[in-house]
């Protein structure tokens, strides 16, 4: 299956370049973190869908998971 | 002692009083709230002479404690007729810390036809003077002639053309470190205010005093070392906020689907990444502008920046996620520059750039104007500098009354000031804020993103009803606290995330003034403020039926989470201090 990916703000480097990813089903956040090689420490937020998920949510093909450090402003 | 020096418009007489009574111990937005409630009739016209503008220093304000160099002004609001506490950077706070001053209050009002008067303020006291060649200049031009007659070391508190004129969306500018009067005390019009005082000026000479000492020097130093820590560590304000600026923001509360885009239609916009703080850390750096610097001396967060134009030259600075969006995707504008545009514009007319995004989409969707065309936007926001053309006026009248004059009924507006960027329909905590604040929908008076969003202080379901009163009514007890102090409202995202913060905060107040402040007494401190802007409220002749979202949010579905507003008003009633 495939999913998009995003990371932002100090994260964006670890975007693919196409913005896709390809997994098996069955997959999870903390795989694609491994994947593209992002640091866990480095990571505050994953929205899939645009909502809050956990690192062990189960990913369904076509999903939008959004990487993102700690961020503020206002 | 501190002073606060009384200034009566209308016979140029200054008088001066320590603090005492019921003003005794307070500063920021506890010292302006306390004397619009005692002074103030709460159903006077708000351009009438019994209105007063009244102007403060946090309590912590002068210190060397990180990020104390805030301001509040306050007054009974033009645009909304509730009591207004707005929050300004810029220089113009620790000058008045440093003179010893904790308060300015200006009461009465000339005659219409009466010249605009500066008023001086230097250590020798306080004195109104004509200096008619800024009457009806932006406040770039006016700041720029104020420094070369007072000299550049001076604080400079500014109207523009709109609020020489009481437009209602008026602001009032204050000048910055680099003397450019991007600062903003820019919520409720309270530049209408000064106006209508005939007020163009206010300039602050802190040359020759000495600031008030501290009076435990070693456990105040002590606490403001920890102070610095705690926000220096803090990824977000010790990281995030300075790398980026506020516009971080836009990737993320898009993502979220809840970036306001086309007045409030949908919670993505398609071209978010064009105006993301990204990019425009990006242009600055292709154009040797400056990514980070502080509103005042002091500020370790350093969320501002110098912006510039395609040739190199400055542009605009404190050019903030609001201000992004409410000229961006809440116009389908994603041109950085006509933003940038946009936003110096209503700096130098002195105009709240969040007031004024949304009076555009009026605009627009009175058919004045296209969508997305920045061009269109620049050059009818210009007309406000003329105060005889009419559609000037209307425009600078803000959301409300723009609908109201083009027969629009699709008004993001909370006791007609305007929502800003956080679609409340999938934010819902920062929505009850924006229902219930004493000030009108405001993101800052209760910013619950930082628990919908942000996973700061918690975690909490923006989608949902579960814990979202109860953290609304919390952040708007410790904001209010937060404001009395002069603190920097960013600092809330380290304070939230670490433990011993409150503690700290309260060693800093208790080793400045030499009195036993405790954790408990902030959260007092915040109650105190909110009881007097609710009564005021109430006998403005607010009820519960002002304390809702326009009907569209509990109407219409926001996309992608289709997701409607909720709350009632009774409900919601739970959010507000009691009085």
């Amino acid at each position: 299956m495939k999913i998009q990916v995003s990371c932002f703000a100090t994260l964006s480097k670890y975007t693919p370049e196409d913005g896709q990813v390809e997994l098996e089903e069955g997959a999870t956040p903390d795989l694609v973190l491994d994947r593209l090689l992002i640091p866990r420490e480095e990571v505050k937020i994953v929205f899939i869908n645009g909502q809050h998920a956990g690192m062990n949510a189960v990913l369904k093909h076509g999903d939008r998971l959004g990487i993102f450090p700690a961020i503020g402003g206002g | 002692m501190a002073r606060l020096l009384r200034i009566n418009t209308k016979t140029k007489k200054v008088t001066e009083e320590e603090l005492a009574g019921e003003y005794a111990g307070l500063g920021g937005r506890g010292l302006t709230s306390r004397v619009v409630r005692k002074e103030v009739p709460p159903t006077c016209h708000p351009l009438s002479a019994r209105n007063k503008l009244v102007v403060a220093a946090g309590l912590l304000t002068g210190t060397t404690a990180a990020n104390t160099g805030r301001l509040s002004v306050g007054g009974k609001s033009p645009l909304t007729g509730t009591i207004k506490e707005s929050n300004a950077g810029g220089t113009f706070s620790q000058k008045l810390a440093k003179l010893d001053i904790m308060g300015l209050v200006l009461e009465d009002k000339p005659d219409r036809d009466a010249p605009f008067q500066t008023l001086f303020i230097n250590k020798d006291g306080a004195q109104l003077m004509e200096v008619p060649e800024i009457t009806g200049l932006g406040t770039y031009d006016a700041s720029a002639r104020l420094f070369d007659k007072f000299g550049k070391k001076v604080g400079i508190m500014v109207i523009g053309p709109a609020g020489e004129n009481s437009r209602l969306a008026s602001s009032i500018q204050f000048t910055d470190p680099k003397g450019n009067p991007s600062r903003a005390a820019g919520r409720g019009g309270l530049g209408a205010l000064m106006g209508s005082k005939k007020i163009k000026a206010i300039v602050i000479d802190s040359e020759g005093s000495r600031a008030p000492e501290v009076a435990d020097k070693e456990a105040f130093k002590a606490a403001a070392k920890r102070w610095a820590e705690i926000l220096v560590n803090h990824p977000v304000t010790g990281q995030g906020l300075p790398s980026y600026g506020t516009s971080i923001l836009i990737n993320i509360i898009n993502e979220a689907g809840t970036l306001p885009t086309k007045n409030f239609r949908d919670g993505r916009f398609d071209r978010a990444a064009d105006i993301s703080g990204e990019k425009m850390v990006e242009l600055i750096n292709q154009r040797k502008g400056v990514a980070k610097e502080g509103c005042h001396a002091g500020c370790v967060i350093q969320c501002s920046q110098k912006y510039c134009d395609e040739n190199g030259e400055y542009l605009t600075s404190g050019f903030e996620y609001e201000t992004v969006w409410a000229f961006g995707s809440n116009l389908l504008i994603s041109d950085m520059d006509h933003i940038a545009r946009l936003d110096r514009l209503c700096d130098d007319l002195g105009l709240d750039t969040i007031e004024t995004g949304t009076t555009l989409a009026m605009a627009m969707e009175g058919g004045v104007i296209p969508w997305g065309d920045g061009q269109a936007a620049v050059d009818l926001l210009k007309r406000v500098y003329d105060p005889k053309d009419y559609l000037g006026s209307i425009i600078g009248n803000g959301t409300s009354f723009t609908a109201e004059a083009l027969g629009v009924d699709r008004v993001p507006v909370v006791k007609k000031q305007s929502l800003p960027a956080y679609d409340p329909r999938a934010a819902k905590g920062v929505g009850v804020t924006y229902a219930t604040t004493p000030m009108g929908a405001d993101h800052t008076a209760g910013y619950a993103i930082c628990q919908n969003i942000l996973k700061v202080g918690g975690d909490i379901d923006p989608l949902g009803k579960e814990g979202n009163i109860e953290v609304s009514k919390n952040l708007q007890i410790a904001t209010a606290a937060v404001d009395a102090t002069g603190f920097c409202l960013f600092v809330a995202f380290a304070v939230l995330d670490t433990d011993d913060s409150l503690d700290t905060i309260a060693k800093l107040i208790s080793s400045r003034f030499g009195i036993q402040f405790t954790a408990d007494d902030i959260a007092k401190t915040g109650i105190e403020i909110l009881k007097d802007e609710y009564s005021f409220n109430r006998d403005a002749g607010f009820t519960v039926a002002h304390d809702q979202l326009p009907d569209f949010f509990i109407n219409e579905e926001l996309p992608p989470h289709k997701v409607k507003w909720d709350f009632t008003a009774e409900e919601m009633q739970k959010a507000k201090v009691e009085i």
